[in-house]
């Protein structure tokens, strides 16, 4: 598969909360389902925050800024694959609940954890506007940009979730490695 | 440097690569299957173009949750599982007839031994560290990896060290002993360890009781629950190892290699005296809030199952006919058991426990997981009590809205009479 960083590009969904739990991302109801794109129109449709709607608010994003402790709650592997099932696969947060993110990067895509300061400073400067967002795995810099305004964050993973990343999961890398 | 403890002797006889940190990819000695979680990691390795197992010998398959089907849904779980099976030449692949609960299943067959490292898409896969193995649930993505290649990541383990001191008193079981445990360090209190189980009750005890203890190990968080393999766990496994060794005496100088040195680190070495603890019950929705029964006494429930890869082997079915002998269980209560597997439902029938069970009012179902998630064969309704030898509580784990007590089978043989929680003392004596 041809992972390259500019998988990680797009428009922005900004979710201004602390604690979205898996339970939000993705109902245990839908568990029972056979393949990862059957969760795609689940995406979020628990979501505990006032004036947010998943029929208008999903499409054609790329990525999610939010706060702390994105994805607490069950292990299950639902929540990655629904965002990506949406073509989200890059989240940026204050911080992640542990196996959330392992899953992430298990399942390929990027987990970049922020100080919450920084995570307050992108809420402020672009969350009112259509932001894009993109990950350069290289430079380690988030460039984001929205009317005409830009900034670059610089942002750091270990070299194994890097890995991780540019094989596209821990499937294709064992499978290339083992 | 100190010595190892049992996980870190397997991962290192395992170990493939270190990837990073304190990661460690170990080589797989068996990766079981069952029909809820392995469906998906089919269908994903397909669309991949990678619908390829490492080796047919080493998987091995069951159709336990919901079985036989109760829907189309459920039906094709069951298909996709049979279809992969057989394209990939998987030989031990039990369906209908011959399935029974994963967890009890895999052991009557002989399929792990001490030193093993196991892999399933569940949580139980705990269970069977009984064997002195490492054996752990993980995710999709992980199953998935463990199919294609036969290996898995994990952090290298610490260890946290149960001795268990005393003996159990009359009517307290491993289940009352796990639960003891549970409520003692909580949810959380093993989260990503291991928990190796040691002392003299722990040598006593069967592999059916060691199996129980293994099993709620990740109710407690913990990674995997080990016992150190012994005469028990050989005496177990001849009929499997016979043609490998001279002797029980020669399989069990080499199971020895696994048995942790004695300078082992241990994160936390934790001593319980067995011989205080009393039957327990859980209350509310986590199974660390954990009660003696006499507490609990009079709260009244609409169903009792006795099952699961918890509680549903044919020790349990003894110690819960035992009580039940020649007693009709109350008016109120439905009644349901389900021998774990097809082997365990035939030494009950051949012992006389199935007409016991009969005669005492119970309902006998097939080999499935059913009720214990609350998929089929004794589902609760809305605000209905069950009182179970599963291993969960969550809330709504046995049919929405419903409330579960976990008893060992003494426990709620002895409530199925009664109509309510009691201490089966009562009824044994
Ligand atoms: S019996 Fe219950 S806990 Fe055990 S594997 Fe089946 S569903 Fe899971």
């Amino acid at each position: 598969m041809d992972q390259t960083t500019n998988h990680f590009s797009g428009s922005v969904l900004f979710l201004d909360r602390n604690d979205i739990n898996t339970d939000e991302i993705i109902p245990a109801k839908y568990l029972t389902e056979i393949s990862k794109e059957a969760l795609k129109p689940y995406l979020l449709e628990d979501l505990d925050l006032p004036g947010f709607d998943p029929d208008t608010d999903l499409a054609g994003r790329r990525a999610i800024v939010t706060r702390a402790n994105f994805g607490c709650g069950s292990s299950r592997e639902h929540a990655p694959w629904a965002l990506e099932a949406n073509g989200i696969r890059m989240v940026i947060a204050g911080s992640f609940a542990r196996i959330f993110r392992q899953n992430m990067f298990n399942c390929g895509m990027l987990a970049v954890e922020l100080p919450a300061d920084v995570i307050e400073s992108l809420f402020a400067g672009f969350s009112g506007s259509e932001t894009t967002v993109t990950a350069d795995l290289e430079s380690g810099l988030l460039h984001f940009s929205a009317n005409g305004k830009t900034e670059e964050i610089p942002f750091s993973i270990s070299e194994f979730d890097r890995a991780l990343v540019k094989a596209g999961g821990w499937l294709e890398f064992a499978d290339n490695k083992y | 440097m100190a010595g190892k403890t049992v996980s870190e002797k397997i991962f290192d006889a395992h170990h493939v690569d270190n990837p990073a940190g304190d990661m460690h990819v170990i080589s797989l000695d068996a990766v079981f299957c069952h029909e809820i979680t392995t469906p998906v990691a089919i269908n994903d390795l397909a669309a991949r173009g990678k619908d390829r197992v490492f080796d047919p010998e080493k998987i091995m398959v069951v159709i336990d949750h919901v079985t036989p089907a109760k829907d189309s849904k459920t039906a094709m779980q069951g298909k996709i599982l049979r279809d992969w099976a057989r394209r990939n030449g998987i030989p031990r692949f039990f369906d209908v007839g011959r399935n029974g609960v994963c967890h009890a299943l895999f052991p009557e067959k002989g399929f792990v031994r001490p030193g093993y490292t196991v892999i399933m898409g569940d949580s139980h896969t705990c269970t069977h560290g009984a064997f002195g193995a490492f054996a752990a649930g993980v995710g999709t993505t992980d199953l998935e990896v463990g199919i294609l290649k036969g290996v898995c990541a994990f952090r290298y383990p610490g260890t946290m060290k149960i001795v268990v001191n005393g003996k159990l008193s009359p009517g307290v079981y491993a289940k009352d002993l796990i639960l003891h445990i549970i409520g003692k360090i909580g949810v959380n209190g093993a989260t990503d360890r291991v928990i190796e189980f040691a002392g003299p009750v722990i040598d006593e005890m069967s592999m059916e009781s060691r199996m129980t203890l293994c099993n709620m190990a990740v109710e407690v968080g913990a990674t995997s629950g080990i016992c150190y393999p012994d005469e028990t766990t050989v005496e177990y496994l001849w009929p499997f190892i016979r043609d490998e060794y001279d002797s029980p005496d020669a399989a069990l100088a080499d199971c020895r290699k696994w048995l942790p040195d004695p300078d082992a680190a241990y994160e936390t070495v934790m001593a319980i005296d067995a011989s205080e603890i009393p039957p327990l019950t859980t209350f509310g929705y986590r199974p660390d809030n954990v009660r003696p029964v006499s507490e609990m006494e009079k709260t009244p429930v609409d169903q009792v199952y006795i099952g699961s890869c918890t509680n549903g082997r044919i020790e349990d079915l003894r110690v819960a006919a035992n009580v039940l002998a020649e007693k009709k269980i109350a008016d109120t209560v439905r009644g349901i058991v389900s021998p774990a597997t097809p082997g365990i439902f035939n030494q009950a029938l051949a012992e006389g426990i199935i007409q016991t069970f009969m005669d005492a009012g119970f309902c006998v179902t097939n080999p499935t997981c059913g009720a214990c998630l609350g998929m089929s064969c004794g589902v609760i309704a809305e605000g209905e009590v069950c009182a179970s030898t599963t291993n969960r509580n969550f809330y709504g784990r046995m049919g929405k809205g419903g409330m579960v007590h976990l008893m060992s089978p003494a426990t709620a043989a002895a409530t199925a009479l009664a109509g309510y929680i009691t201490n089966s003392n009562l009824y044994n004596g």
